[in-house]
């Protein structure tokens, strides 16, 4: 009963991996892995001596920073808002609102933006009819990290909020009844009961998190690269696209793709011992 | 209404009020812009003009742009492209997903502690983009259609989630089957399966969703063949780059007007990639807690 699911695996997934030795070779699709000349290092010594890599990688390392701090404390914030409301009717309604975005492509979403914010948006269309001159956020690359951020939170922060409010559900409320008893008021709850509860699932998502450092979502990169210029919206993944397969050097974009893997294993890997150190499970338990 | 525990304060209405305020500000910022494209896209040309552009309030409404991007073939064969894939897509995808998950949840089947760290492995190791693009171009997949469904359709998050459901499904009930000669396939189809349509449909969609709104597949695999491409290919180029779109037969979305034509048409096809999705969601939306909670804390 597996072996549909295994031989799709082992197709598209396992044998990618052993394709990864294209980074080391000159690979010519002409004359296929087996037969292509070996590069050695050469790829990643051209690699590193590209200032393109070394500014997409920048642009990557910056967004991701951006997307962290920005980004993630905003679910968390709206779940515990969520979970104080007491009508479950509202809250309902509210969860299937916020939960929509997430079903929509990038490519709607960032149409939709485009449609808002964009120079013919319903944003500037605004500030023209009120003699208030135009900002067209769309193509600006100063603040491309923010705008991208923003719609990271408008697609994700609402599906993002799912697994906090199941850690809020877990909570054991005996702990608040006898806190209140105690006298604690109701920021001291969240300080002490709220926010340890939520510790362990907060830890995980950070792991995930800093182990994605290195893709800050590619689909979203793609389509805006043309409109903000790729000294702005230039990403690892997009660069390995561009360079790899749009220019066909595709043993150049290999390369790069698997610095991007082998860093972020790493990363995860790094992240997850540090959850250890902090007594948390991280993605496994230790 | 849940009643207030007595042991809580009774809110100020300070805090009460900035509490309702931040709810309603994320409700808006959802929803107005929906509001926009779709009321947009039912506006007369001379509503569109009096507002500037896109229309917020409801004024001289009509189906027009509707009806023109239906006639038009270039639009009617994306959504059938969509469709296609969606459907194709998602059957193989559950079928698969769930043949691979039964057999997993049984703790008792050959080998499959060894598949099972078979498959978790492609969860964190991948040969990357170019690796996989040369295994799929070298099996002949340029510009036919399994490129867009078979590389990405087994997704091993979602087989974890039907795994640890099938496990927890009833094992007396499966023993008592089993005793009575049902054999595996049985067993599924009659025992497992029907206990777990929750999480099936949950499956199904996030399947579903993930190839109504594939287009990078298509930018990689056929690039060139505009009678292929998806709706949501054909808002891209067509609605948020605003390229004139080639190979398109038809004039009135062809070539001439790409540039120029109107936005409620625009709008329109916006709201086309929409629907689907908004007539699914209410059904599925109240067992996603379920779905994706499992697969949180047991993956």
């Amino acid at each position: 009963m597996v072996v549909p699911a295994v031989v799709l695996l082992l197709i598209f997934n396992y044998v990618p991996m052993v394709g990864v030795i294209t980074a080391f070779q000159y690979y010519d699709p002409l004359i296929g892995i087996w037969d292509s000349d070996w590069a050695g290092l050469d790829q990643f010594q051209q690699l590193f001596a590209d200032s393109r890599f070394w500014d997409a990688l920048a642009n990557t390392l910056y967004l991701s920073f951006v997307q962290l701090i920005l980004f993630f404390p905003i679910p968390i914030a709206l779940a515990m808002l969520l979970n104080s409301v007491l009508s479950e009717r509202v809250r309902n309604f509210v969860q299937s609102v916020v939960y929509l975005p997430h079903f929509f492509s990038w490519v709607l979403v960032i149409t939709i933006f485009q449609q808002m914010l964009g120079g013919a948006g319903a944003l500037n269309q605004f500030l023209r009819s009120h003699n208030l001159g135009t900002w067209d956020v769309m193509t600006n690359p100063d603040t491309f990290a923010l705008l991208v951020t923003f719609q990271g939170v408008w697609k994700e922060a609402g599906w993002g909020i799912i697994v906090f409010l199941a850690a809020l559900a877990a909570i054991n409320p005996g702990l608040y009844e006898a806190a209140a008893a105690d006298g604690a008021g109701p920021f001291r709850r969240m300080w002490h009961i709220t926010l340890p509860g939520l510790r362990g699932v907060i830890v995980l998502m950070l792991v995930l998190r800093l182990g994605g450092a290195l893709s800050v979502g590619f689909e979203q990169f793609l389509i805006q690269r043309e409109a903000v210029g790729h000294d702005a919206a230039e990403v690892l993944d997009t660069y390995a696209f561009y360079y790899g397969i749009a220019t066909t050097n595709y043993s150049f974009g290999a390369a790069a793709g698997l610095f991007k893997s082998v860093i972020s294993l790493l990363l995860i890997w790094g992240a997850n011992k540090l959850a250890h150190s902090f007594g948390e499970d991280g993605l496994y338990r230790k | 209404m849940t009643q207030r525990p007595s042991w809580q304060e009774p809110p100020a209405p300070a805090g009460q009020s900035a509490k309702g305020l931040t709810l309603g500000g994320v409700l808006l910022m959802v929803l107005v812009p929906l509001w926009i494209v779709v009321l947009t896209s039912l506006s007369t040309k001379g509503a569109i003009n009096r507002a500037g552009g896109l229309v917020i309030w409801p004024d001289g409404l009509t189906f027009e742009a509707y009806e023109e991007m239906l006639t038009d073939s270039t639009v009617r064969t994306a959504l059938l492209v969509s469709f296609g894939i969606t459907i194709v897509g998602t059957a193989i995808s559950m079928v698969v997903s769930i043949l691979c998950a039964y057999g997993l949840s049984r703790s008792n089947s050959f080998g499959h502690r060894f598949i099972l760290v078979l498959l978790i492995i492609t969860m964190f190791v991948s040969g990357g983009l170019i690796p996989t693009f040369l295994v799929v171009t070298g099996l002949g997949g340029y510009g036919q259609w399994w490129a867009l469904i078979l590389p990405g359709a087994v997704s091993v998050f979602n087989i974890l989630i039907l795994r640890s459901f099938y496990s927890s499904t009833a094992a007396e009930l499966i023993d008592a089957a089993r005793i009575d000669g049902g054999s595996e396939w049985r067993i599924l189809w009659s025992i497992v399966l029907p206990t777990s349509r929750a999480v099936t449909a949950v499956i199904s969609l996030f399947y579903a969703v993930g190839y109504w709104n594939s287009f990078f597949n298509v930018m990689l695999y056929m690039p060139t063949e505009s009678e292929k491409w998806p709706l949501q290919y054909v808002l891209l180029t067509y609605v948020n780059r605003g390229v004139g779109m080639p190979g398109s037969v038809n004039s009135g979305f062809g070539m001439e007007h790409a540039q120029t034509a109107p936005l409620s048409l625009q709008m329109a096809v916006v709201v086309l990639t929409l629907v689907p999705l908004v007539i699914v969601y209410p059904f599925v939306q109240k067992h996603f807690r379920t779905g994706v909670l499992t697969g949180a804390i047991k993956g």
